[in-house]
This record gives C-alpha cells, structure tokens and sequence, in this order.
C-alpha cells in the first residue's frame, strides 16, 4: 500500500523536516539534561527531605524553593525572562541553540520533581534494610531506589518528553523554530489551517510514539 | 560479643531506653521480649548502631564501637546480619540478585559471588528459585531470602526484629527453624526481638524482658514447645520461668 501524504506536506516538506530538525535538537537537548542534571538533583531533593538518609531541612527547602518557582512560570514568560541570561551563555538570544537554553532549565526543573516523588513510591523498608546491610549513599541509589523506582522513572521521562514537545511549540518567540513554530506561522499568520491540521496530527502521531514506547518499557522492566 | 554497658536513648525529651547493660554471648539465642512501645526495637538497632545511644557505650568483640563514623560504621554492619518483620526485598531484583547485594556492597570479587549467593539459598532450601521475583514467593518464601540475604556475607551475628509476626504459624516454625540451623550449623549468634511469647520461647536460651525502656528482668530457659502469649512484663517473666503452659488466655 502506498501511503497517501497530503500535498501540502509534500509542497512544504523540506521546510517541515527543517522545523521537526529544529524541535528534535530542542527537545532532545531538554531530555539530556533532564537525564544529566534532573535525575541527581531529583535524587538530592528525595534524599533531603525529612526522614531521608541526607536529611537537611535548609538544602531541602531551598532546592524544593527553586524548583517550584522554575514550574510555577508560565512558560513563554520564563523565556523572555532568562534573554539576558540566555545572551550571556550562548552569545545571543536567538535561534534554535539559544532556545534550548530555557527549555534545558524548565526541563531539569520538571523532571528533578517527578524524580522526588518516583523515588517517594519506593518502601522504606527497603532503604532501612539497605543501611542494615552498611550500604552507602551511593549504594542505596544505584542498587536500590534506581533498581525499585526504575519503571516510575521511566514513565516520568515518558510524561516529562511530552511536556516539552509541547514548551517547545512556543520557541518562535525567540526565534527557535520548531514544528510548532512551522504551524503558527503558516495556520495563524497565513491562514493556511490545512497545514496547521496536518502538522497538529504529526505532532499527535509523535506523542502517541512517545507515550506508547515510554509505558511499554516501563511495564516490561517492572517485575514487582 | 555484643555489650551494651548503660545504653540510654532519648527522643526529644523521651527515654526510649533507660540506662540498659546486656551481654550477648557468643554462640547463644538471645530473645528481647516485652509489650509494644518497650524499647525492644530501638535496643536491638543500637546493636548496629542504626540507633547510637545518647549515652553509654555498645562494644562489638571488645572494642568500643559507638564513636564510629560512616566508613566504619558501614563496615561492621556489613558484619551483622539483620532481618526485620517486613521481608524488604528489592521488587525488581530476583531472589539470586537480592542475596548478592551484601556482597557487591562489601566488595566481593565476582567470581566469588555466585557460589557464597548460591550456598546461602541452599541453606534456606531455596536454591531453585534463583531466577524468580519476589512477587513469584509466598511469606514465608520472601523471608527465607531476606535470611539469605543477611546470612550471605558470614556475618558473626543476626539481628532479628519481629521476623515473624507478620506470618502465620506454620510459616513461622518454619522460619524458626532456619533461625535455628542458622544457629548451630552456622555457629551465628542470634538477637530476636518479638511480643510473641511461644516464638520467644521456642528458640531463646536466655530472654530479656523489656517494660517502658528498661530490663525488668533476664531470665535463663530451655527452649521449649509452643505456648500461648500473655502481655505484661511480669506475665513474661512468670510464663518464661513456669513452662508457661497454666493459665493460658
Ligand atoms: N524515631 C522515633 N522518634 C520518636 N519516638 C520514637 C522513635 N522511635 C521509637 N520511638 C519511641 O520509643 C519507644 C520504643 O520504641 P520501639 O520501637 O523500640 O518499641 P518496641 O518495643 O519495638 O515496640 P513494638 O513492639 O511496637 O515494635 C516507643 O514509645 C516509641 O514511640
Ligand atoms: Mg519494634
């Protein structure tokens, strides 16, 4: 069978693979922080908090402080916010690279609170039975709460990725194209709503890829 | 083996354990019995200084060990095993992975691993269910590798907490049993804490018994058959010394 690809996709494909070039390069960026920062700060954050083997009421507090004002922003506003910080860091406040930098920041944030309340779901007792057993700090997250939590873990990254397919949509504003970018600009500002439909639809298609992998591997290394 | 000389532990302005000595001789089944809120757990996790004792002082083989630090203290728990009520293992981990925690922890070189994991699955005749998860087992089962687990890396003394008041009673002498060959075939000191007078006294030699964080009294026994439980500390000591079997409730 051969698939049929609606015209304008076909008319307008280059232009739509640059865009999904564009989310992919923001989005996959956001994933590796979330991964490289968001899971050990997720981690410390569990481990402070009261009861916990790092307890630290001040360290908890504050970490727990930064966190929820980074994901109480609305979104575009934090974008404009960090422009001077953004312009610091990456030379200049605009275009994909520079878009990332806002998006890495909300997706540590998003991912470090999901990471606390996975590792929420894991029994004390077995963290009781860990230190029984002189494990160390170390020990207990890579052998135990990484090992117990891994399908909770699994599942946010799943939650959190979609979140930003969808904080990505909005890069435009600093030039950081993207699909979604690629439908404002032609649904909104050229009153093309075919191709805004046909690009809602790839992006539905992409998330439903997502969810679909995410919550497969999850129940496949869940053996509890 | 293990002495506690004038343990005191305080919670705020509370004292959970009161100025307590005990000895705990190598080679014997010591059994901590007293009603709920005694103090039973919170002595028992001094031992491995899970609890550090405001005061006093807890010497493991002559040597005092409750100014430890981090290191140190990881080290010699490494060298006790413990049990507790729940069986705690790791859900996602198979029976064979749970019993080789300690031993990646203590740093074990691979090649010795499976041998010690298989050995101490043997002892608890669980070998042929190296490859299955904890949520495959029953009760008793989980238990049994939970004892594994704790007896997998030769300590010298287990510290049992309530380990088996959540099964029922033919799981229980089961565990019990284990408890015993662990015991004499192993040569392990055993602690066992339990409210559960017929546990108590179907493996102790000697008993503690605890009221509101102080010994009310150690008394010597023969461990004996089955009984019926009674609460109060003077009851313990009453049944522990009687045989236990008049004026059941
Ligand atoms: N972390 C804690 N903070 C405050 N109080 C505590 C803490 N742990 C124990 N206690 C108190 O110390 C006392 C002794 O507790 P412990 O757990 O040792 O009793 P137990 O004899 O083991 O009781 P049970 O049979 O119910 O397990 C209790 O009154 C308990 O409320
Ligand atoms: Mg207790």
């Amino acid at each position: 069978m051969i698939p049929i690809i609606p015209d304008v996709l076909v008319e307008y494909q280059s232009e739509i693979w640059v865009s999904i070039g564009e989310s992919s390069i923001m989005v996959g960026f956001s994933v590796l922080a979330a991964l490289l920062v968001g899971l050990p700060i997720g981690t410390f954050l569990f481990l402070c908090r009261k009861g916990q083997l790092l307890e630290n009421r001040i360290v908890f507090s504050s970490l727990n402080l930064i966190v929820n004002i980074i994901r109480s922003f609305p979104f575009l506003l934090l974008v404009i916010f960090m422009i001077p910080f953004t312009r610091f860091v990456m030379g200049t406040a605009i275009g994909t690279a520079a878009a990332t930098l806002p998006m890495m920041v909300i997706a540590i944030a998003h991912y470090s609170r999901l990471v606390e309340q996975s590792l929420l779901d894991v029994p004390k007792g077995v963290i009781h039975a860990a230190v029984s057993m002189g494990a160390s700090v170390k020990d207990i997250i890579f052998k135990f709460l990484y090992v117990e939590a891994r399908s909770a873990l699994v599942l946010s990254m799943t939650t959190s990725t979609i979140s930003f397919i969808s904080y990505s949509t909005i890069m435009g504003v600093v030039g950081g194209g993207g699909i979604g970018d690629f439908a404002i600009r032609y649904g909104y500002l050229q009153y093309r709503t075919d191709l805004m439909v046909y690009i809602i639809i790839i992006i539905v298609i992409f998330v439903q890829i997502i969810q679909y992998t995410g919550i497969t591997l999850a129940r496949k290394i869940d053996k509890r | 083996m293990i002495t506690l000389q004038n343990v005191t532990k305080r919670y705020g302005t509370f004292e959970a354990i009161q100025s307590i000595s005990l000895h705990i001789k190598p080679g014997e089944i010591h059994g901590i019995i007293g009603a709920s809120g005694a103090g039973k757990s919170t002595l028992l996790r001094m031992m491995n200084l899970l609890e550090k004792p405001d005061e006093g002082d807890v010497i493991i083989n002559n040597k005092k060990i409750n100014h430890l630090k981090g290191k140190e203290i990881r080290h010699i728990r490494q060298s006790l095993g413990m049990i507790f009520q729940g069986h705690n293992l790791v859900g996602n981990k198979t029976v064979f992975g749970n019993v080789a925690v300690p031993l990646e922890i203590a740093k074990v070189e691979k090649k010795h691993r499976t041998e010690r994991v298989m050995e101490s699955l043997q002892f608890v005749g669980l070998e042929t269910f190296k490859d299955k998860y904890p949520r495959q087992l029953s009760g008793g089962q989980k238990q049994r590798v939970a004892i594994a687990r704790a007896i997998v890396n030769d300590p010298k003394v287990l510290l049992c907490d309530e380990p088996t008041s959540s099964l029922d009673s033919t799981t229980t002498m089961e565990i019990l049993e284990v408890l015993k060959q662990i015991n004499q075939k192993l040569n392990v000191t055993i602690v066992i804490v339990s409210h559960e007078m017929d546990v108590i006294r179907s493996l102790s030699e000697r008993v503690t018994v605890m009221a509101d964080g102080q010994i009310y009294d150690v008394v010597d026994i023969k461990p004996t058959g089955v009984h019926k439980i009674k609460k109060g500390a003077a009851t313990f000591v009453e049944q522990l010394k009687s045989g236990g079997d008049s004026n059941h409730s």
